[in-house]
């Protein structure tokens, strides 16, 4: 599993990288997490449906991760635009 | 004679420099502002083609992404057309609508069954930590963002979006433009793969 976060001047960035079935990993994942939504993200899955359409599921929780989800990609939070 | 065009010469000469002296001295300010960066240790300040990697960057995120169908629209017409799937607006009473993502612009809602716009959602996504002293994601990002936005969480981008009446920002006649612009997309894409099956049996 990758994470991914999209960055001003950088296109996406890879933040950490880890087999979430393995313990060390997903500690280490779960952190990650936590300090992304800490810093302000919003976090993404790209997944694909049955028939074959590609689609996104938003996250809160890395609980809510699949376990065979290879991306979460991180992108700051939504704010309203020109007033 | 010779004196007359000498002293033409001169005042052409003069104007000419009067006319370039500030562009000499912003290239002077930008070659100074480029030499501190580089003694401040920020050599990043130093690449003129970063903007450009990134955003390339972006567009194969953005392709790895999106449906085939998604990804030629933006890469052919700059816009992704995203269906809505929540009942926003009692209004509608059900009738589908769309958005229309354009990348740093505010997202439009329409009918596409009718062309009439519904209203601009005014969405940012500003990273503070301001890594190259700018909170602006690349155009592809920023268009990724809004699809999986949209897609994963429809109610929560609309509702931390600012809501005006469409032709607040973007022009009203460019929006019918792309609106006209992306059903001629799909007729000759539905065409094109007409022939490819037909041809292909």
């Amino acid at each position: 599993m990758k994470f991914l976060r999209m960055r001003p001047g950088y296109g996406e960035q890879l933040i950490a990288e880890g087999d979430p079935n393995l313990l060390e990993d997903e500690q280490r994942l779960v952190e990650e997490f936590r300090k992304q939504l800490e810093l302000g993200m919003w976090a993404a899955i790209p997944v694909q449906t049955e028939s074959g359409r590609r689609e996104a599921e938003m996250v809160r929780d890395f609980a809510e991760v699949p376990r065979d989800a290879g991306r979460v990609i991180f992108f700051p939070r939504a704010a309203g635009g020109a007033r | 004679m010779t004196v007359a065009l000498i002293a033409t010469a001169i005042v052409i000469v003069a104007l000419l420099f009067e006319v370039t002296i500030p562009w000499f001295d912003r290239r002077a300010e930008a070659r100074r502002v480029r030499k501190a960066a580089i003694e401040a240790g920020h050599i990043a300040a130093y690449d003129p083609g970063r903007e450009r990697r990134a955003e390339n960057r972006a567009r194969e995120l953005l392709k790895s992404c999106v449906n085939e169908e998604e990804w030629e629209m933006y890469r052919d017409l700059g816009l992704i057309r995203v269906w809505g799937g929540e009942s926003l607006d009692s209004e509608l009473r059900g009738v589908p609508y769309a958005y229309l993502i354009y990348p740093h612009k505010p997202i439009v809602a329409y009918l596409p069954q009718t062309g009439r716009l519904l209203n601009e959602y005014c969405v940012e996504f500003p990273d503070e930590s301001k890594p190259y002293g700018s909170t602006r994601l690349p155009d592809s990002d920023d268009v990724l963002a809004k699809w999986m936005a949209l897609k994963g969480d429809e109610r929560r981008l609309i509702s931390s979006a600012n809501m005006h009446l469409p032709g607040r920002q973007v022009d009203q006649k460019l929006l019918q433009r792309d609106i006209w612009r992306l059903g001629r997309w799909e007729r000759e894409r539905l065409e094109r793969s007409g022939r490819t099956q037909s041809g292909a049996a």
